[in-house]
């Protein structure tokens, strides 16, 4: 988080190793850490996984609830998305109610599922304007070691990827595998001295300006954007970020969803 | 207890419990100790399908600074369900219940550690119930007990919680969920290491009789989950104690024995037995352990540094379905003696709940586990006069 206080001296280290062409783990500037993904890890969620980026831990639980639709789309489905920065997960977090970074971090993960229609909502009606699935997705924190968003968005998707919709007999509804037609995958690239980094870790994060997250569809179509931070971006720059979004979003997509997705 | 029903059998014609235990049997716990790379101290633990997940930060300085306190730390602890963790999705922050339930354990932990050491700062534990299952309360308490030990935060001793309840008419240990759901009483408890309570709620209906009956099965059951914590704790942290040994020795040689090699292992040391007689070696073993006791801040800096060099894995088995049971995480750090010494350690204590502790074959373990028990005497300061039962437990 960009809260944490960072040394002077910290920060030149990492500006320095990136000057010379290196990082802090030795990785390269577009490598990302080593990425496992772990699906239906808790039973009493109707879809779950387990997402590391290197130290960085996430945990998503799939919820979901009958509920209203809302009045103006009375045939589809609710997607709710929620972040908590556990205080367990690093020094930074406190308890109580979401603040504006878990916030904004949850928005961009919401953007990508809700925008790129990854999940067919129509399919979720039980009785148009009555009664609704509505998928909550919670997205926990265990670990910070930077690079969250990214972190979130994968989880999400491969915990939405083995849900299951419960059956509804009363009303005739059959239990089905939560009906997905798109895979969206965040990446965020950070740009510290000019240089595009991507995966950054918690002393980078700090370390840069700004990071721009960027999410993009099975087709290589963008469905969502978010540049945090307080630096500037030029065009150009946006450019080459958005392009080395999209390739490394291809590249996790195939390595990590597509073989989740057969359900779908 | 929300509801009585009549018709749900909790023992079959064996006298076995719905999960195919005895009634004075625990469910299997599994536990992880160190799995979280910002904290301070974690562990993760499972306990039946229960997962929690406790990390410790601290003694920090207390923020806000109005919280502070001018002569001792200011202790938080905090139990959190996460939304998902539960049947019917729970709303995320704080509820009543937890509420309750995070003051009740921060007085569970205030009577074993050193507040007064450390004024203005605060020891934040929070806990995190991944999969709740019936008694997650007492499963928090025992992975914030091995959490604050992995923080290497100076305890008097370990805090133990079990739940002892009444089901279909008959006192039970570690109730499931069925019978947390339909029993007829269901006690939690924590203990410290030398028998005090430092939490205690009950709810639900036991006659005076019935009551005792479950406070002496309640105990034997934190007394098993102390014996797990401490296997856990030993596991982890054998390699590093034996690592501390070894340096103490070769400093012992070397004031003794001017002319001896720098290079003076432990091994070595025993093919000099001969040159001393036995009253040298008493004395000599008998100085190096007074030592390993005394320098506990020493041994803490060291296995924090070993700590952060050793690659835990919160994936590795952590969320696996498999069989529950103690399980050893295999370090590589550990060479196949020790590793073989621990596994017949924790299958000993596994195999006889009854017999809890065998002296025989483990004096080495029981001397290692020893060093974490700071102090134990010194714990007979009046804080578990407090009464925390005052507040009735809401569902």
């Amino acid at each position: 988080m960009a809260h944490e206080v960072l040394s002077a001296l910290k920060r030149d280290f990492i500006h320095n190793l990136i000057v010379e062409g290196k990082r802090a783990d030795g990785r390269d500037f577009r490598e990302m850490r080593d990425i496992s993904v772990k699906t239906n890890v808790i039973a009493k969620a109707e879809g779950s996984a387990y997402v590391k980026y290197g130290e960085t831990k996430i945990l998503v639980g799939i919820k979901l609830q009958k509920g209203t639709p809302f009045p103006d789309s009375p045939g589809e489905g609710i997607i709710m998305t929620g972040m908590e920065l556990n205080p367990l997960a690093s020094p930074d977090f406190e308890a109580g109610p979401p603040r504006e970074e878990a916030i904004e971090m949850s928005r961009i993960v919401d953007r990508g599922i809700r925008e790129s229609h990854s999940i067919d909502l129509k399919k979720l009606c039980i009785r148009e304007g009555e009664l609704v699935w509505m998928v909550f997705v919670d997205i926990s924190v265990i670990n910070d070691a930077g690079n969250i968003v990214d972190a979130s968005c994968l989880a999400s998707i491969a915990a939405l990827l083995t849900t299951t919709v419960p059956a509804d007999e009363a009303n005739g509804f059959d239990s089905i595998p939560l009906p997905m037609q798109n895979i969206p995958v965040g990446v965020t690239v950070v740009s510290i001295d000019n240089t595009l980094i991507l995966d950054p870790i918690s002393d980078e994060e700090n370390v840069c300006g700004t990071k721009l997250t960027i999410i993009t569809e099975n087709d290589g179509a963008i469905s969502g954007m978010q540049k945090s931070g307080a630096e500037p971006l030029l065009p150009e720059t946006v450019l080459e970020m958005v392009k080395l979004a999209g390739e490394k979003g291809a590249e996790l997509r195939e390595r990590y969803l597509s073989n989740l997705s057969i359900r779908g | 207890m929300s509801s009585n029903q009549t018709d749900v059998v909790f023992f079959d014609e064996n006298g076995l419990r719905t999960d195919q235990r005895k009634p004075d049997e625990i469910r299997p716990m599994k536990i992880k100790i160190g799995v979280l790379s910002r904290a301070n101290g974690s562990c993760y633990l499972e306990w039946g399908a229960n997962k929690v997940i406790a990390a410790v930060y601290g003694p920090r300085e207390a923020h806000p600074r109005r919280m502070q306190l001018a002569n001792k730390a200011v202790i938080r602890y905090r139990y959190n369900m996460q939304s998902f963790s539960v049947e019917d999705r729970a709303r995320p922050g704080p509820s009543r219940r937890s509420s309750e339930i995070s003051k009740v354990s921060r007085e569970a932990f205030e009577p074993v550690l050193f507040a007064e050491d450390y004024p203005k700062a605060a020891i934040d534990i929070f806990v995190e119930v991944l999969q709740a299952d019936a008694g997650t309360r007492t499963a928090a308490i025992n992975a914030a007990s091995l959490a604050l030990v992995d923080a290497g935060i100076p305890m008097r001793g370990l805090v133990s919680a079990c739940a002892a309840g009444k089901v279909g008419g008959k006192i039970v240990l570690d109730l499931n969920k069925p019978e947390d759901n339909y029993g007829e009483a269901d006690l939690p408890i924590a203990m410290t290491e030398d028998g005090k309570i430092t939490l205690i709620q009950m709810d639900g209906h036991l006659t005076p009789s019935e009551f005792e009956e479950a406070m002496e099965l309640v105990q034997k059951g934190c007394r098993q989950v102390l014996e797990i914590q401490k296997a856990a704790l030993l596991e982890k942290f054998a390699s590093v104690m034996d690592d501390d040994e070894e340096e103490i020795i070769v400093e012992e040689e070397i004031e003794d024995d001017a002319e001896a090699d720098v290079e003076i292992s432990v091994e070595s040391e025993d093919a000099d037995e001969a040159d001393f007689d036995e009253d040298d070696i008493d004395a000599f073993v008998a100085e190096v352990s007074e030592r390993l006791a005394k320098d506990v801040s020493a041994i803490i800096r060291n296995y924090e540094a070993e700590k952060c060099e050793t690659d835990i894995d919160l994936a590795d088995g952590l969320f696996e379905d498999e069989d529950l049971d103690i399980v050893i995480i295999e370090d590589d750090e550990m060479d196949a003696d020790d590793l073989k010494e621990i596994e017949a350690f924790v299958s000993d204590m596994a195999d006889d709940d009854e017999e809890s502790d065998d002296d025989d074959d483990d004096s080495d373990d029981d001397e290692e586990t020893d060093i974490f028990v700071i102090d134990a005497e010194d714990s007979d300061e009046e804080e578990s006069d407090e009464e925390f039962d005052d507040d009735e437990e809401e569902e």
